[in-house]
């Protein structure tokens, strides 16, 4: 891919993120979007970067600060939109709500409302690729509040033991719901251990998507010439509150000094400036954003006026039958 | 054609044929491929499908029933198997959580065909964390099928169905049970899951009773039998799907019902089953229904003790003679406790 194209296509990930967000932000007052929302905004750069990296035929699962995944895996908005109101239109036909979006023909396998649930799915995903011989990568998302799961620890001993090609992404906005490290660790570097393990780590701060593209192509390379799995260690700042859609610096918990500095190295903002430097015109980049503007108003509007599922929607696929 | 052998072996046989049948299937968990083999019900099984397909695990129950469920949504069938129901709690997350819940939670465009195998324990001082059956607490779970084989052919028999179905299916096997010999098909027959069984039949009393307590009820159906009291002895076999048309047809004919569960009675199947009779048949009942199970405390270990936690053909016997308002029989020329007293652990 050549350099203008792969940001083209990571401006397009992270702007159509951050505006579906925003306009969920201004309507999710009203109450008609009745579903627990982690909103994703700050860590557009990871999910963009990774996902563009890693190509066809990978799978992939996340948590349930799902928005971001989810829209850089389809770049879809109107299952997306359905979803969140509930619709019969919706990914899971109103049955799943924000923390459950997942679209198999896109390779995302699954996000889960458990913190850390999927993380042992990842590694027996990649475990049924080696089995079949499919040369697929497996990557699972998760915030640094999962590490402190015993899940994790298990599952990465697991990926290690077998040498699974499976990319363990975290994503760290440094808070595990509300906690900071120094609060929940008795250790004193979470990498340091990591690398203990028959293991790739790579690890970066920065908002730049681009730089996650290229970081992740590095980590899926070791994943093939090393036979072993591969460790991200991304940080970020998530700018709303753990769950909702309001700011909560007043909540004394941080400090929103920490939150301007990084909202100057915004990675939609930051993403935008690069396509200017090599030289995208306004009128590309305008044109681009209108178009996107306009699915997410569409598809907004297209949910809100979606029926809801119909009450024998209620039972179905409980079982295979 | 049948062949006799026991249940372990009858395990043993289903593996190795579906194995051979379908390459997607693999087994693991702790103890698979080790020179124990799961009290031998795995033998062989490394030797024939190598380490890819059959393997010993890390302890790390919870992360190896999610590594199962994310194989089974991409295309393997997967046999998790426990030594004890006891210790697949540490993966209740993965089990209640994601298991359960994954198909309805794609929208029905994953699949998954995960067998759950565990073990219940019994006698030679198991205790309280050895020996959970737990088949209510699985069932109460939408999503999960759960069978509980009493003989070898139904060992095999829903062994293979449970392999064969796309559905996350829990089985419950008797560790006690693991030396009966009985008749088996040869050939891989799948017992289908949700259908029960008469295993002995009877006109004057219904008993039905799960997995090993079904021993028991046959027992103390030989000894009522001298004093002409013919018993009818039904073992679901499967708690979810339940077969609730036999149970029915049995207690329409014979009119009395003692419900047997292998299991704590409180909030359990024994309690679901007697509502879904009293439902159908309140009319009929000639009597209440009985409900017994497992004293509502946490399995002791010394055999007096024990005893007195489980219902066995005594306390069976005793509860016909009372429903039935029959003389309490001398049973002092009569043995119980055959399987305990023959049963040698540590395991």
């Amino acid at each position: 891919m050549n350099r203008k194209k792969l940001i083209l296509n990571l401006y397009k990930k992270v702007y159509l993120i951050r505006t579906a967000e925003e306009l969920i932000i201004k309507h999710y007052d009203n109450n008609e979007m009745k579903t627990p929302m982690h909103m994703s905004m700050g860590e557009e750069a990871i999910v963009s970067g990774v996902y563009t990296a890693l190509g066809q035929n990978s799978l992939t699962f996340g948590t349930y600060r799902s928005h971001g995944l989810y829209l850089a895996a389809t770049e879809e908005t109107d299952k997306f939109f359905a979803e969140m109101l509930g619709k019969v239109t919706g990914v899971l036909k109103g049955k799943g709500g924000s923390m459950h979006l997942l679209s198999p023909n896109d390779g995302l396998l699954g996000i889960s409302a458990v913190v850390g649930s999927t993380i042992p799915l990842a590694v027996g995903a990649a475990f049924a690729g080696v089995y079949l011989k499919k040369k697929q990568i497996v990557t699972v998302f998760f915030g640094d509040g999962a590490v402190d799961e015993g899940v994790f620890w298990e599952s990465l001993n697991i990926a290690c033991l077998k040498r699974l090609p499976v990319l363990f992404v975290c994503e760290d906005n440094g808070f595990a719901v509300h906690n900071p490290p120094i609060l929940r660790r008795g250790y004193k570097n979470l990498v340091n251990i990591i690398k203990q393990y028959y293991i790739s780590v790579f690890e970066k701060e920065t908002t730049d998507a681009e730089q996650i593209y290229n970081l992740t192509l590095q980590a899926i390379n070791s994943i093939k010439k090393d036979h072993m799995p591969a460790f991200l260690h991304l940080k970020y700042y998530r700018y709303l509150e753990h769950v909702g859609v309001h700011e909560d610096f007043n909540a004394g918990y941080r400090n929103k000094k920490e939150f301007i500095g990084w909202q100057k190295k915004d990675p939609v903002k930051l993403l935008r400036g690069k396509l200017k430097r090599i030289k995208v015109s306004d009128i590309e980049i305008l044109k681009l954003e209108k178009r996107i503007d306009k699915q997410v108003n569409e598809s907004f509007q297209k949910a809100i006026d979606a029926p809801f599922p119909d009450s024998y929607e209620l039972l179905k696929n409980t079982f295979y039958e | 054609m049948n062949k006799k052998v026991s249940y372990r072996d009858a395990i043993n046989q289903a593996l190795h044929q579906e194995m051979e049948r379908d390459n997607s299937i693999f087994i693991y968990g702790i103890d698979v491929a080790d020179h124990k083999r799961i009290f031998g019900s795995t033998a062989g099984l490394m030797e024939k499908f190598g380490p890819k397909r059959v393997f010993s695990t890390p302890l790390s129950e919870e992360a190896l029933l999610g590594f199962g469920l994310g194989a089974a949504i991409c295309g393997l069938r997967p046999i998790n198997v426990h030594m004890r129901v006891d210790f697949l709690l540490l993966a209740i997350n993965q089990l209640v959580n994601m298991v359960a819940s994954y198909r309805y939670g794609s929208d029905g465009k994953l699949q998954v065909p995960l067998v759950i195998r565990a073990i219940i324990g019994k006698g030679w001082g198991q205790s309280y964390q050895h020996s959970k059956s737990l088949q209510s607490f699985f069932a109460h779970i939408p999503g999960l099928k759960v069978v509980m084989p009493t003989t070898p052919a139904d060992a095999k028999g829903l062994l293979i169905s449970a392999i064969r179905d796309n559905n996350p299916v829990v089985v419950l096997e008797h560790r006690m049970l693991y030396d009966v010999e009985d008749e088996v098909p040869i050939e891989p027959i799948p017992t289908t899951i949700g259908k029960g069984q008469i295993l002995k039949t009877g006109k004057d009393i219904t008993i039905v009773a799960t997995s090993y307590s079904a021993v028991e009820a046959i027992k103390a159906s030989e000894v009522l039998e001298k004093q002409g009291i013919s018993v009818e002895v039904v073992d679901p076999r499967s708690i979810f799907p339940l077969d609730e048309e036999l149970i029915i047809k049995s207690v329409e004919k014979t009119r009395n019902l003692i419900i047997a569960d292998y299991d704590w009675i409180f909030c359990g199947f024994s309690a679901e089953l007697a509502t879904r009779i009293y439902d159908k048949l309140s009319h009929k009942l000639k009597s209440q229904i009985t409900r017994l199970g497992f004293a509502h405390t946490h399995c002791p270990s010394c055999r007096p003790l024990e005893n007195e936690f489980y219902t066995d053909a005594i306390k069976l016997i005793r509860a016909v003679e009372q429903k039935l308002k029959l003389a309490k029989m001398d049973l002092s020329q009569e043995t119980f406790y055959s399987y305990e007293n023959k049963f040698r652990g540590p395991f």
